[in-house]
């Protein structure tokens, strides 16, 4: 009796590792879809689409090399404008949130106080509702340069950090920085040497969900930003299918594939984290 | 006789002074204590309060400046602007007139939006979509979650690849997308633009393969926090897998099903860069009076066009309609927190 259980539980896994197995290949198959499409002459890209760049299909690498230069801007400045916002939103973020979620934490005032609930109630405002008059505010204040729009998302998204660090500012035993401060450092000491490098796990946690959103995000920059000047990757994409009567969708593909790239790399070396990450992050409901 | 009872009373009541003498006693030692305590700490101040606190004080201007200076930038401002100009007649913030003093309803903006056919359509549209993907979505991540927490080999392969999609962004997304189904449909002589459940029912797949494994990950957290006696307790008393899961697993994941079911249903309806990629809004239908309604455009993509369309007038209506929005998603986040609150187990 219990060998035919047993048996039946080995069944049962066995059965379940198919299907799952056969879920994880339909999960991969649209990705795998951009690769091959990224090989494949335009014109039959449309038509076969499933079919595996072979023969008269193949490109070869023509489409990588059209790609660059397409729609009028080349891709590389795309890239490297989106690596720029995101690598500057995300310091900003992360040190400067984390030095005000540490004061509200630490410091008991009525400011402190509606600095959080502003920032606790940021994260249920739709970036519709602000989309207009943010986009003008950036404007005047010439906040639409890569250089300079990471301090709009400083402000748009200290929302979701700051929660996330005080939450995690208050489990810290305030003892050690008594020690600290009696030990003669002063506030700006004490946060350096001593609280920064013990909020280390919650700041890699808000970076994973900052530079996810940053690397991804379209519609603020696409408002804020110059767009004949700075695009970044996914206004340059939602451009090359916008502006052209036929799109050229081999060498749009074969940009999909080269944007994708950094992201799977990225995610693979620091799968840990992410997962992590975003399961502290979706806390925040 | 009379001493008997004297002496009586007298041990009566000595013994019902006897406690307060006690307590006297006691009263003196810890004033005494407190006195000595207060003795040994002249001079010296707990540094809760002043070696500590008062000197972080000071420095609010460096800790707090940065964040507040931005957060009034990015957030606060354009958020209070954005209400007031919702009331306005403007074409940028800058000529904004309160709409009573151009002799129209202070309301107007207000009246124009939920008027509009396209609005409503697309609020409708969009209700819809985050119901569906909210039902699929949940159902399917926890079972692919709890199939995973069974002890499958390569669970850990089959996380990384149900993860992956969280990270392409909606616009790149949307384009994978679009290629494929249109790939698909083109068999068929048609497109994902020609009909309305094509759009309708590519952007679910397309959210599902996106979302299953951001929520995958939070039911797998929930379903492994499970607490182990319980499962055993209910594995004794004899009950099938089914009852296990329904009565011993689900209540105690509902922490993880009320955070996911809330993430799903504002995602839903805050759903653009997927929208606006995958189908734009695409097929539209001309009305009588000459108006178009875009019947996949969701309440998001709406609003964008509202604001940035053909129509400039437009824009007094596009920043209500944002106005509206808020307060929708605003509501269905709380209303539905309160809800699923109710069912936790009691821990």
């Amino acid at each position: 009796m219990k060998q035919q259980t047993l048996h039946g539980e080995k069944v049962r896994k066995t059965v379940m590792s198919v299907v799952l197995s056969v879920i994880c290949i339909i999960y991969v198959l649209p990705v795998l879809t951009v690769v091959i499409n990224s090989f494949k002459l335009n014109t039959y890209v449309k038509t076969d689409t499933f079919a595996l760049p072979i023969g008269d299909m193949w490109a070869g690498f023509q489409n990588f090399i059209k790609g660059m230069t397409f729609g009028n801007y080349p891709f590389y400045k795309s890239a490297l404008y989106t690596l720029i916002i995101t690598v500057l939103s995300t310091a900003l973020i992360l040190l400067f949130c984390s030095m005000a979620a540490w004061y509200i934490a630490r410091v008991n005032s009525v400011f402190c106080k509606v600095v959080y609930y502003l920032c606790v109630f940021s994260m249920v405002v739709p970036f519709q509702m602000v989309m207009f008059t943010l986009s003008k505010t950036a404007d005047r204040l010439q906040l639409n340069t890569p250089w300079t729009i990471p301090v709009v998302y400083l402000g748009f998204g200290a929302g979701l950090a700051i929660f996330m660090f005080v939450g995690f500012a208050k489990s810290i035993p305030i003892e050690i920085e008594e020690a600290a401060s009696i030990d003669g450092c002063g506030p700006l000491r004490t946060y350096f040497k001593v609280v920064f490098p013990m909020l280390k796990p919650t700041m890699i946690s808000v970076g994973i969900l900052e530079i996810m959103w940053v690397w991804n995000d379209y519609l603020l920059p696409s408002l804020v930003l110059d767009i004949n000047e700075f695009r970044t990757i996914p206004i340059h994409i939602q451009y090359l299918k916008g502006s052209y009567g036929t799109v050229d969708l081999g060498a749009t593909m074969a940009l999909i594939f080269l944007s994708i790239i950094p992201v799977i790399i990225f995610y693979l070396i620091c799968q840990k984290y992410i997962i992590k990450g975003v399961a502290a992050g979706a806390v925040k409901g | 006789m009379q001493s008997i009872l004297e002496t009586n009373e007298a041990l009566a009541a000595e013994a019902a002074e006897a406690p307060s003498a006690e307590a006297t006693v006691r009263e003196s030692l810890e004033a005494k204590a407190k006195a000595a305590r207060e003795r040994d700490l002249k001079g010296y101040k707990p540094p809760r309060r002043s070696l500590f606190k008062n000197p972080l004080r000071r420095w609010g201007w460096l800790f707090l400046g940065p964040v507040v200076a931005a957060f009034i930038i990015g957030f606060v401002w354009p958020f209070i602007q954005g209400i007031y100009l919702s009331f306005c007649s403007f074409r940028t913030t800058s000529d904004a007139q309160l709409l009573p003093a151009k002799g129209e309803n202070l309301f107007g903006n207000y009246i124009k939006a939920v008027t509009d056919p396209s609005f409503l359509h697309s609020f409708w549209y969009t209700a819809l979509f985050a119901i569906v993907s909210l039902i699929m979505i949940n159902v399917l991540a926890f079972t692919v979650a709890y199939a995973l927490t069974q002890g499958v080999k390569g669970s850990n392969l089959f996380r990384t690849v149900f993860f992956m999609p969280n990270l392409i962004g909606g616009i790149v997304l949307g384009y994978i997308w679009s290629m494929i189904f249109d790939g698909i449909l083109s068999y068929y002589g048609t497109s994902i633009l020609m009909e309305t459940k094509f759009g309708f029912w590519g952007l679910i797949i397309l959210m599902c393969w996106q979302q299953i494994g951001y929520m995958m990950i939070i039911y797998i957290a929930g379903l492994q926090a499970v607490p182990e006696d319980m499962m055993e307790a209910a594995k004794i008393d004899g009950a099938t897998k089914t009852q296990t899961l329904f009565r011993v697993v689900i209540p105690n994941v509902m922490p993880s099903i009320t955070i996911c079911t809330f993430l799903s249903l504002t995602n839903g309806f805050k759903l653009f860069d997927q929208n606006l990629a995958l189908t734009g809004g695409l097929p539209f239908i001309i009305q009588s009076d000459g108006s178009t309604i875009k019947t996949t455009e969701m309440l998001a993509l709406n609003i964008y066009n509202t604001f940035y369309g053909s129509n400039v007038a437009a824009q007094g209506t596009a920043q209500a309609k944002a106005v509206l929005f808020f307060i929708l998603v605003a509501a269905l986040g709380l209303i539905q927190l309160a809800y699923t609150r109710k069912r936790e187990v009691q821990q």
